[in-house]
C-alpha cells in the first residue's frame, strides 16, 4: 500500500492514465463500451450540448432546434445514429486520429500524443469514460434525415 | 457621439455571442487569397473601425501621442525629444516589424523595442506588457503606418526565426489537438459555433476587441486561441510569441496596416 502511494506521489500523472479504462480497437470500431455498462442517452444529449463538456456543436450542426450558433466545420450529426455503429461511433469519440491522423476532432478519450496541454487540463481526458457511453447512446438515437 | 455608439452597442451585442466561443485552433497550404480579419466582421464593426471619431482604439492613439511627448526617466528625454515627428520618423515603422534586432541576435517586436528605447535612451522603467502604456504608444506608432503595405520580413537573418514560427503555427497542442492552421488556413470562413473563423493576418494590431472590451496585443489574441484548445500558453514576452508573429507579419506581405483595427 505505501509502495502504491509513493508510485502515486512520483508519477502523479499516471494516476488518470491509469483511471482510463483499457478498450480494444475492432477494425474500425470499439466494440465493447468503456464501462461495460450502456450510456444515458438524456445525459448524453446534455454533454452533446455543453459548449464547456462536450464542445460537439462548436464545429457540428445537428437536429438540436434550441441551440443557437452551431458550427459548421465538420458534419451534421442529423442521421448519425443510422450511419455508423455504437462501436464505430466510440472510437470516433474515443480517438479518431485512429481512423483518420489529420482529423481536426479532438481526441476524447485518450492522453496519448497530446503537446502543451494546459495546466488545468493535463493527465485528465476531455470526457470521462461514462460521458463517452451517454454520448454513444444519445448519438445512437439520431436516426433522421439530415 | 450617438452614432458611435449605437455602432458600438450593436456590435458589442453580435461581438459579445462571438467572444463566447474561443477560437479552436495542420497545416496543408496557406491561404491562397489573403483576407483581412475585416472582411469578417460585421459591417457595423467596419464602421467602427473606419471612422475615427467611433473607433475606440483612437483613445489609445490619443493616449499614446501625449506619451510620445511626455518626458520620461532620469535623461528627461521624450521620444520626440529624439525622434521629432512621429508622422514622419515613424512612417512605416510598424509595417516592418518584428525586426531583426542586433543587439539581442534575435527578433524584436514593437512593444519591446519601446521598452528597450525607454531603458536604454530615457533611463526609465519598462512598461510592463499588455499595460495601457505600451499598448498607446504602440497604437500611436502603429498608426503612422496606417494604410501603409506590411514589409516585415526582408531582413534574411530572420529566417530560422520565422522558420520556427511556422513551425509553431502547424504544431497541435492542447487537449483539444489543434494548431493554429487547422482552423486559420484549412477551415477559415466557416463557423466555430457562432465565430466566423478568419484568416490569420495580423494586420491591425494592437486593436480594440469588443470581447475584451478593451486594446490589447497579438499576444493576448495568440492566448486566446491557445487557453481555447486547451494548451498552456507561453508567458507575455515569449519569444514563441514573437516568432509566431515574425511569420504571420512575413506571410502578410503586401497587406495594408489597420491599426487600431476593431474586431469582434
Amino acid at each position: 500500500m505505501a509502495a502504491a502511494l509513493t508510485l502515486l506521489a512520483i508519477i502523479p500523472g499516471q494516476v488518470w492514465a491509469q483511471a482510463l479504462r483499457p478498450y480494444e480497437i475492432v477494425g474500425d470500431a470499439i466494440p465493447q463500451s468503456l464501462t461495460g455498462a450502456r450510456g444515458d442517452p438524456t445525459r448524453g444529449r446534455a454533454i452533446v450540448v455543453d459548449r464547456q463538456k462536450g464542445l460537439c456543436l462548436l464545429c457540428h450542426t445537428g437536429p438540436f432546434p434550441e441551440q443557437r450558433f452551431q458550427g459548421n466545420l465538420a458534419p451534421d450529426l442529423a442521421g448519425v445514429g443510422t450511419r455508423w455503429s455504437d462501436g464505430q461511433l466510440r472510437l470516433k469519440i474515443v480517438d479518431s486520429r485512429r481512423l483518420n491522423p489529420a482529423t481536426i476532432m479532438p481526441p476524447y478519450y485518450t492522453l496519448d500524443g497530446l503537446a502543451r496541454v494546459g495546466r488545468n487540463w493535463q493527465d485528465k481526458p476531455v470526457l470521462s469514460a461514462e460521458q463517452v457511453e451517454d454520448v454513444v447512446a444519445f448519438l445512437t438515437t439520431l436516426t433522421e434525415t439530415p | 457621439m450617438r452614432r458611435a455608439l449605437t455602432g458600438v452597442v450593436l456590435a458589442a451585442g453580435f461581438g459579445g455571442a462571438l467572444g463566447l466561443c474561443i477560437s479552436l485552433a495542420l497545416a496543408q497550404s496557406p491561404p491562397s487569397e489573403h483576407k483581412s480579419g475585416f472582411e469578417f466582421i460585421s459591417p457595423e464593426s467596419q464602421a467602427t473601425q473606419q471612422d475615427d471619431f467611433s473607433n475606440p482604439g483612437m483613445l489609445w492613439v490619443a493616449e499614446g501621442e501625449a506619451l510620445w511627448s511626455a518626458q520620461a526617466g532620469a535623461s528627461g528625454r521624450s521620444c520626440a525629444g529624439c525622434h521629432g515627428d512621429a508622422a514622419v520618423s515613424m512612417k512605416g515603422v510598424a509595417a516592418r516589424y518584428p525586426v531583426y534586432f542586433a543587439e539581442s541576435g534575435q527578433p524584436i517586436d514593437l512593444q519591446s523595442r519601446i521598452n528597450v528605447c525607454r531603458k536604454v535612451n530615457q533611463k526609465a522603467a519598462p512598461f510592463p506588457l499588455e499595460s495601457r502604456e505600451l499598448l498607446a504608444l504602440s497604437a500611436f506608432i502603429g498608426k503612422q503606418s496606417r494604410g501603409m503595405p506590411i514589409t516585415t520580413g526582408e531582413d534574411k537573418r530572420l529566417e530560422p526565426f520565422r522558420a520556427r514560427g511556422q513551425e509553431l503555427y502547424e504544431q497541435r497542442q492542447g487537449q483539444l489537438n489543434f494548431s493554429c492552421a487547422n482552423c486559420h488556413d484549412d477551415n477559415w470562413g466557416k463557423r466555430l459555433a457562432s465565430s466566423v473563423i478568419p484568416q490569420s493576418h495580423p494586420t491591425g494590431y494592437p486593436l480594440y476587441r469588443l470581447e475584451w472590451q478593451s486594446m490589447g496585443s497579438l499576444q493576448r489574441r495568440l492566448r486566446n486561441c491557445m487557453v481555447g484548445v486547451r494548451a498552456e500558453p507561453y508567458p507575455y514576452g515569449s519569444q514563441e510569441y514573437v516568432e509566431l508573429e515574425l511569420f504571420l507579419m512575413t506571410r502578410a506581405k503586401g497587406m495594408p496596416l489597420e491599426t487600431p483595427a476593431v474586431r469582434p
